[in-house]
């Protein structure tokens, strides 16, 4: 998906758009509301991730701008403010959803996928491997023929082995993709949603394998 | 308490009164001048009829042979003939000897032979009388003739009566329509006032612009130090505002490109104690940023309530978009926000503070609730309250726990582990209070967890 980031601060974008990246995401940087515009006039984005304050203006100009000017493009602001502490909140001026900064990525991740999954229903590019495609949008699993909904962590889970198939992954990692920090879970946790996710996948080409003391594996044909 | 010390009365009512008042000083002083006015045209005319009739009587007398002859015409008493008979009398004298008339009618002396006017009692009455002197020649010695004529004064004191009487009405007349002007005028002054007390308060807390009013030229001095009271309130209020907006953002950037870059890190560290460590430092950053926002929530709660505008809020699409903001959090942990029974209800108060009251209150329900349960939200309508109750499955109030929990930084006992402010409650405490609503914190009858409802008067 292709992502425009507006945000003043460098080293938050920076991190936001090595996050973005490393979903495999392709993501174009702004740092204040002019670079912005200069995207927005030649490129279409899929969602664009919009901070309040900028160098040249509040971002909200820029939203009500871009809905003004006809553009329907999902618009996530992220701002440090709160709502109550908005006269005029940016849902009112047309955002899509706002969160807080700071923010959890997984959070972004599904506010992200909330309001895609609004806006276009359903994704344009599924992962396939062999009979399973992955709607990671609408958040389905088709194995041949039987389709299936996906829990939200389900879904997270397969996600990180869609996104590096074949390679061993440990269960720590899952842990933190799938939990917040502030949960006390042990690493057991994860072979309930493995073990959830075996069960869809069990008629199908590919398989989640473990590897003793390592971690987890998929094995795609 | 009143803020106004003793009262210095309504203006309204001390500027009618004084209106009055001299109103009722201006008809007597009416009254007076048309009496006196009155009495001294009544007097003058009777001092001119008799002034002609003493001067036809002297017209009249003639010397004949040494004689004094005096053929009194008829038109010098008949002219002093009136409707109510006022009685006639005279005194025609030589030389201070009484020839004809009463002798003991007393005379109007004076000098010259100019008439003279006198008031005299006589015989139990009170006469006007003139008296005039003519010269005339008798074998060629002076001879003075001195004519009096005194009339009762009957006609004149009811003419008199009778302007007075009129002047009585004129006086009453004035003043009353000098009443009305007057009460009209203290109801106008007071009119411009209200009017202008009515902008000011018929307008939201939240509406600081200055005050634009047609008022009268003395109340522009008011109007005015009034608006430069509205600009330096709205001056702070600014201030204020932007400061938290300004704190919110240099404190929580930072901590959210920490954050970032540590769960990145996280994501490409391998080994576990840098990982152990990596959390820790996320848990301290969601920790210090959740207790940040929270108090410049807070903050703005309070400024917010204290300005509070009432408009009507449709409290039943407000808790839908709630639940819709907060399902990808919920989604998360594979939670369900379930509404249940929603009834239509519409609630006076600020829409944004009673979301983010109810937000707190099913934060909470997301945050202290094992994963794979399901938050039951329903608002109901009874005697005439809306009640939003947010049920989870979590592990409850401990017994005696729940009415401490809306003090400030006042954590349960349950919550150890989870990170928050203690401060979430504290504000849907402070916006239910400021909507005349309640917050009431129960454990669930059926099954585990805990059951906050928020409850406001309808509408």
């Amino acid at each position: 998906m292709r992502f425009l980031l507006v945000e003043d601060n460098q080293q938050l974008a920076a991190a936001i758009l090595d996050r973005l990246s490393l979903d495999g995401h392709v993501v174009d940087y702004a740092g204040d509301l002019d670079t912005a515009d200069s995207f927005t006039s030649t490129t279409d984005y899929d969602l664009i991730l919009l901070d309040i304050m900028l160098p040249d203006g509040d971002g909200r100009s820029f939203l009500e701008q871009q809905r003004s000017a006809g553009s329907n493009t999902p618009i996530i602001v992220l701002t440090a403010r709160s709502e109550v502490s908005d006269r005029v909140g940016a849902l009112d001026l047309g955002a899509d959803d706002y969160i807080p900064k700071p923010f959890d990525f997984s959070e972004l991740e599904a506010r992200c996928r909330a309001v895609l999954r609004r806006h276009s229903g359903t994704s344009t590019n599924d992962k396939r491997f062999g009979n399973v495609a992955l709607d990671a949008l609408a958040g389905t699993l088709c194995v041949g023929d039987t389709t299936v909904t996906l829990r939200n962590r389900e879904l997270r889970l397969i996600e990180v082995f869609f996104a590096s198939p074949g390679q061993i992954i440990s269960k720590s990692k899952l842990v933190d993709r799938l939990f917040s920090y502030d949960e006390e879970v042990s690493e057991n946790a994860i072979e309930v949603y493995v073990g959830r996710l075996r069960k869809h996948l069990a008629t199908s080409d590919v398989a989640i394998e473990t590897v003793r003391g390592l971690g987890y594996r998929l094995a795609v044909p | 308490m009143s803020i106004f010390r003793a009262g210095t009365g309504s203006i309204r009512r001390r500027l009618t009164l004084q209106l009055l008042a001299s109103a009722a000083l201006l008809a007597v002083v009416l009254f007076v001048i048309v009496f006196n006015f009155a009495r001294q045209i009544g007097a003058e005319s009777q001092d001119r009829v008799l002034a002609a009739s003493a001067a036809s009587i002297l017209e009249a007398t003639a010397v004949q042979s040494g004689e004094i002859v005096i053929d009194i015409p008829y038109f010098a008493f008949s002219m002093l003939d009136n409707a109510n008979d006022d009685r006639v009398f005279y005194q025609i004298a030589q030389d201070g000897e009484v020839l004809t008339g009463y002798d003991d009618l007393q005379t109007a002396r004076g000098p010259g032979s100019a008439p003279n006017f006198a008031t005299v009692a006589f015989r139990g009455e009170v006469l006007r009388v003139v008296t005039q002197t003519r010269r005339l020649s008798s074998d060629g010695r002076p001879v003075n003739v001195t004519v009096t004529v005194g009339q009762t004064r009957d006609a004149q004191a009811e003419v008199l009566n009778r302007i007075s009487r009129m002047a009585v009405a004129l006086g009453i007349g004035f003043f009353v329509v000098s009443a009305l002007l007057a009460i009209l005028a203290g109801r106008v002054t007071a009119e411009s006032l209200s009017r202008l007390a009515a902008s000011v308060s018929r307008r939201g807390p939240e509406d600081l612009r200055p005050v634009v009013a047609d008022v009268p030229a003395e109340m522009r001095p008011l109007v005015r130090s009034l608006n430069a009271m509205i600009a330096r309130l709205s001056g702070a209020f600014n201030r204020t505002e932007d400061f938290i907006a300004e704190a919110a953002h240099r404190v929580r950037t930072p901590l959210a490109t920490v954050r970032a870059h540590a769960e990145n890190t996280l994501r490409r560290v391998d080994r576990e104690e840098n990982r152990d460590s990596l959390r820790e430092m996320i848990r301290a950053i969601d920790e210090s940023s959740r207790a940040a926002g929270q108090l410049l929530d807070h903050a703005m709660v309070s400024l917010r309530v204290d300005q509070l505008e009432l408009h009507p809020v449709d409290l039943h699409s407000l808790t839908r978009e709630l639940a819709d903001k907060l399902a990808p959090v919920a989604e998360m942990r594979d939670m369900d926000i379930r509404l249940n029974r929603m009834a239509g209800a519409e609630v006076m108060g600020d829409a944004i503070l009673i979301q983010n009251a109810l937000r707190n209150v099913l934060e909470n329900a997301i945050k202290y609730s094992p994963a794979d349960t399901a938050i039951d939200i329903d608002l109901q309508v009874r005697d005439h309250r809306a009640y939003v109750s947010i049920r989870d499955q979590g592990p409850g109030f401990r017994p005696g726990e729940a009415s401490t929990l809306t003090g400030r930084f006042t954590r349960g006992e349950n919550a150890a582990g989870t990170i928050g402010s203690g401060l979430g409650l504290t504000i849907a405490d402070e916006v239910a209070r400021a909507h005349n609503g309640q917050i009431e914190m129960t454990n669930n009858t059926e099954g585990p967890g805990a059951c906050v409802t928020l409850s406001f008067p309808l509408r």
